[in-house]
């Protein structure tokens, strides 16, 4: 559980924890396109400029960021060896079968390594400064638009801050349950796989019963404060889009252009 | 004290209809704008099935229930819902918000109330059941008894004319329930705010101006705290009463009135001078 950095949020000051959460969340989804964008050194040198810029402005420390990358680095191997190993093209190095080394693949797996870490840094990045309920806030206001589509996005997000603000209840009850079990007899990650899930079972079942109390008891809340679903509600919650938050999409855009311009320059295309 | 803000006639209600028992047989009472009903019984006598069936989350079988003029009805219920606020016990499970400040703008934003409206309502909410220092964090940091005052924070911003209370305050430590519960007296006196609380703990009870005594789902009596303490010796009555009772077996002549604390202290030190 500690080991993943990703979707946790670290307090501070820096200027990433200023930003809208609007604005943090639509530019790394859109920076996840840029990186489409690059083909060369070149290109991949500015975007590890960027990358880097990014988490210094950030103010947390790099080590937590490697921490964060560890967890899914096999996964990243993995893809890699698979892309350099079967990859024709170019200057072939070693031939064995359907293995070949060649330069095309050396070079593609390099660059979809490149790819994985800077998509998982700079979304780290972003949960890292930003507070989880700040991001449901964000995604709500990003997913407006589809109201006109008949999604009912207000409903989603009342979900999302609900689960979310229940997390740490149900790990408390996890806990509390898993020791009563204990103190009756059972013993937890011991035997054979079989017996192991059985154990889960005196978990399991007490806790998904209290989550059927709950949800009754917290409907009849929301209902006695006066919540209908689909009328119309206002926010307490108010999200500010400042100077900040526009330079950062300047930014991004600034980036889009060098990122084009750079690959004219050195491919023609 | 004025007109009647509540009316409830012969509710008659049962949770499964294939039951011959019922949860609350013929229970009619009211209550008057500005009073304060406590009320007591023994744990499945009806009180937790009344509450709900005041704020229309449970139907009656039989009966009607008009709280300010209006009868509670299916189509008036969340129009009755405006006068009328419930806390209930469990804090936990009544935490909606992520923070303090947004739990208590919770019902707020269900009535589309605008930005520059609810903040001062919510932090006059918050300073009324002394938690503002606290209005930014998050439910999991608190303490069972400052999560029940955010719950009763949440229903004080809405300003309701009635607030029932459903053993809401049985997580504080006596000195903040000693507080709230005078915090609420003011509200009482200054906004005529209507209290039914409904409670096992005798103290709570005796600050009310009447105690409605429920059992198996009817109501056993109803009056003044001082009368239903004498009557009813197998209740455990409040601090003073229990003292005369010894005082009494001790074979001590006792005033018969109900006294409250100030009254029994004065009475007391007469006593001993006379003697």
């Amino acid at each position: 559980m500690n080991k993943l950095i990703l979707g946790r949020y670290f307090p501070g000051e820096s200027w990433m924890h200023h930003l809208d959460p609007r604005s943090k969340l639509l530019a790394a989804a859109y920076f996840i396109l840029v990186i489409f964008l690059a083909n060369n050194w070149q290109t991949y040198l500015l975007l590890w400029v960027f990358t880097i810029f990014v988490l210094y402005s950030s103010n947390v420390s790099f080590s937590v960021y490697l921490r964060g990358v560890r967890p899914l680095l096999w996964l990243i191997l993995f893809t890699v060896f698979l892309q350099v190993l079967f990859t024709g093209g170019g200057v072939i190095y070693l031939e064995w079968g359907p293995i070949t080394i060649s330069e095309f693949g050396l070079l593609n797996g390099a660059y979809i390594f490149c790819r994985f870490v800077m998509i998982i840094l700079i979304s780290t990045a972003v949960t890292l400064t930003t507070k989880p309920i700040d991001l449901t806030d964000g995604i709500n206001a990003l997913l407006r638009p589809l109201r006109k589509l008949k999604v009912p996005v207000d409903e989603l997000s009342l979900m999302l801050s609900i689960s979310l603000r229940f997390v740490p209840n149900l790990l408390d009850e996890t806990q509390k349950v898993m020791d009563a079990q204990r103190a009756r007899g059972t013993e937890f990650g011991a035997g054979s796989l079989l017996q192991q899930m059985k154990t889960l079972v005196p978990i399991f079942l007490p806790l998904f019963a209290s989550s059927l109390n709950r949800a009754e008891d917290m409907a009849n809340v929301m209902e006695v404060r006066g919540y209908q679903s689909g009328e119309k509600r206002s926010t307490f919650r108010q999200l500010s889009w400042g100077i900040r938050d526009t330079a950062s999409l300047l930014i991004m855009l600034l980036l889009t252009i060098s990122m084009i311009w750079l690959r004219t320059e050195t491919t023609g295309y | 004290m004025g007109k009647p803000i509540l009316e409830v006639e012969e509710l008659t209600f049962k949770y499964d209809k294939r039951l011959e028992e019922e949860t609350l047989s013929a229970v009619s009472f009211t209550v008057n704008k500005g009073e304060w009903l406590a009320i007591i019984g023994d744990n499945g006598s009806g009180k937790s099935t009344l509450a709900k069936l005041l704020v229309g989350l449970l139907e009656p079988q039989k009966g009607r229930i008009c709280i300010a003029g209006t009868e509670l009805t299916d189509d008036s219920k969340w129009e009755v819902r405006r006068h009328i606020g419930l806390v209930f016990q469990n804090p936990d499970n009544q935490f909606i918000g992520t923070t303090v400040q947004d739990d208590v703008a919770f019902g707020l934003e269900n009535v589309n109330m605008s930005y520059e409206e609810m903040v001062p309502r919510v932090n006059e909410a918050l300073r009324m059941v002394e938690m503002s220092a606290f209005c930014e964090h998050d439910p999991s940091r608190l303490s069972g008894g400052q999560k029940q005052r955010v719950a009763i924070a949440g229903i004080l911003a809405l300003k309701p004319s009635i607030i029932v209370l459903d053993e809401s305050l049985v997580m504080l430590d006596p000195k903040s329930r000693r507080e709230l519960l005078s915090t609420l007296n003011q509200l009482k006196h200054k906004e005529s705010l209507t209290i039914i609380s409904i409670t096992h703990d005798m103290n709570e009870a005796a600050v009310s101006d009447r105690i409605m005594m429920m059992k198996s789902g009817r109501v056993l009596k109803s009056g003044p705290p001082a009368q239903i303490f004498i009557e009813e010796q197998q209740l455990e009555p409040p601090f003073v009463e229990r003292l005369k009772r010894e005082l009494e077996n001790k074979g001590k002549e006792v005033p018969k009135a109900y006294t409250t604390e100030e009254e029994m202290v004065k009475w007391l030190c007469k006593s001993c001078l006379m003697v």
